[in-house]
């Protein structure tokens, strides 16, 4: 498998000796797999993927592995962990508003990501910036790359972040709820393009969600979490229809899919 | 422009116009100064104004007019040294320490405590004692007196920014900490930079007038205001207050004038943050 973690424990110090966000969790991302992170809030979702990119909190101990293409992540530190960064894994956040500096346009954005970060030169870097914003389907492109992001839609922000995403041609995406904060017309929108992009290029996905049903309609495997702990791994078809845990029926029945229509409905669009 | 006067309001304008005075009278000093301020006549003492010496002259028989104008020079330069250095010593030290955090941060802030704890006046005086009474002596030391109270206020406010996913995001696109600290953190920090220096360009104008007071910072001939205040002691004593009270009050209306302009920065990027 291209990103291994073998049983990643992380606990934080916290008053009263230390707190464990997650216990024991084990997974794996294959080379252009797309796999769910499924769960509810607090469930440690966020914290396996900030493992990865090792932006856990400063006071976080972590046990456990974790190797991207038989690198341990976990060892690296500085330059290593720069290079990684810019060249391997890409991270797309759930509210693009919060990304992006709120005072400087869009072509800055990803001029800064190529340049600075991969090595482009600027012209190539603002030429490439063009070409992506294509990819991701955003019309008017010259007029996007001089905008600033209070003047762009969140649907609108996101594609410009997952352009920022693939520009580097990274083999891993990490998505923390890209379209939680997106409202729901653009939301299904997004999720294609992203993808899209993805499936073009490539590269593997490790998508966390709270959504069971746009987990399944993306992934090509989906792990449950609850409380730091992966309590059951599967296909998409086998959690829907046969959720070993009671915890993953649960999930199911809280779609509100689920409720309105009957549960094997599928997404209900 | 319109903006700026709006966000000066009135008196924030004639603060505005007060300090351009100043500094135009600064550096036009040598063409307008009508005598030359460290030349002084005995037959000259004690004048009171008139049309050939606007503002009268001092004991040594000195134009006060020209004084002023002289002494704005280093009254005006002494803190601007003074603010620079802060402004860029205490910028770096608040940033790095935000940046690196941990141990850096700890290192870094119990430094600037250690600084806190000496009196600023103290610290000059101690310096001065060991490199000679100077200027630059005087102005050095007192950045060093200053750079804790403004690392201290940009640190606090870089803490902020820091943990913004503005801020966090670049790191996760593999750009460098310098690179986003100069990029993204700096400008907005910036403002705050901005308003810390126009304060304390009054303190330290103050301060480095009363250095010069005691006699520890410009020398005589120079003139300072600072100065003409200590030496206009001896003439105050014999009846002629004016050179004391002509140089206190350049110094007391710059100063508060400094001080209006930077809370009235201060208070507008406050207000814009809130919004």
């Amino acid at each position: 498998m291209m990103l291994d973690i073998r049983s990643l424990s992380l606990s934080i110090a916290v008053d009263g000796g230390p707190k464990e966000i997650l216990h024991d969790v084990t997974l794996a991302v294959g080379r252009g797999e797309a796999v769910g992170l499924v769960g509810e809030s607090g469930s440690g979702k966020s914290m396996t993927l900030r493992s990865v990119l090792r932006t856990e909190p400063r006071n976080a101990t972590v046990t456990g592995a974790i190797t991207l293409d038989g690198v341990d992540v976990l060892s690296l530190k500085g330059e290593p962990l720069r290079q990684l960064r810019a060249h391997q894994i890409a991270m797309i956040a759930q509210n693009p508003h919060a990304v992006l500096n709120p005072v400087l346009p869009i072509s800055r954005y990803l001029v800064e990501g190529m340049h600075d970060a991969q090595g482009l030169s600027v012209a190539a870097a603002r030429l490439r910036a063009g070409e992506l914003l294509e990819q991701v389907g955003i019309d008017g492109v010259d007029r996007v790359l001089a905008s600033y992001p209070h003047q762009l839609s969140g649907g609108m922000l996101q594609r410009v972040v997952i352009a920022g995403a693939i520009a580097g041609k990274p083999s891993l995406i990490l998505a923390d709820e890209p379209t939680t904060a997106l409202d729901v017309t653009t939301q299904a929108e997004v999720m294609a393009i992203l993808d899209d992009c993805r499936r073009e290029l490539g590269m593997a996905l490790l998508f966390v969600t709270h959504d069971l049903d746009l987990a399944a309609a993306v992934c090509d495997r989906i792990n449950v979490m609850k409380d730091g702990v992966v309590v059951e791994t599967g296909v998409p078809d086998q959690l829907r229809d046969h959720p070993a845990h009671p915890y993953t029926q649960q999930l199911m029945d809280s779609r509100p899919a689920s409720i309105m229509w009957s549960p094997s409905d599928g997404s209900g669009e | 422009m319109k903006r700026f006067a709006a966000r000066m309001g009135p008196i924030g304008i004639v603060a505005v116009v007060i300090v351009a005075i100043v500094v135009f009278g600064a550096v036009l000093a040598p063409l307008i100064a009508p005598y030359d301020p460290t030349i002084g006549s005995v037959t000259q003492r004690y004048l009171g104004p008139s049309l050939e010496h606007l503002l009268g002259t001092d004991q040594a028989g000195r134009d006060i007019f020209s004084r002023l104008l002289w002494g704005a020079r280093s009254s005006l330069v002494g803190p601007l040294i003074v603010v620079s250095i802060t402004a860029v010593v205490g910028t770096a030290l608040a940033l790095t320490s935000v940046w690196w955090g941990g141990f850096v941060d700890s290192a870094i802030s119990r430094v600037l405590d250690l600084l806190f704890a000496f009196p600023n006046l103290l610290l000059a005086v101690l310096a001065i004692s060991v490199f000679g009474a100077s200027l630059t002596t005087a102005a050095i030391a007192l950045s060093i007196a200053y750079i804790p109270y403004t690392a201290r206020v940009i640190r606090s406010t870089a803490l902020r920014e820091r943990n913004l996913p503005y801020i966090r995001s670049p790191q996760l696109q593999g750009i460098s900490g310098l690179v986003i600290t100069a990029r993204h953190l700096l400008p907005n920090v910036a403002p705050l930079i901005v308003t810390g220096a126009t304060i304390n360009f009054g303190f330290a104008m103050i301060e480095l007038a009363a250095l010069s007071f005691l006699g520890l910072g410009v020398q005589p001939p120079d003139a300072d205001w600072g100065l003409m205040v200590s030496s206009g002691q001896q003439s105050l004593i014999s009846g002629y207050p004016a050179e004391s009270i002509l140089a206190g009050l350049c110094i007391v209306i710059t100063v508060a004038s400094l001080g209006y302009i930077g809370e009235r920065l201060g208070g507008r990027s406050a207000a814009g943050r809130k919004a």
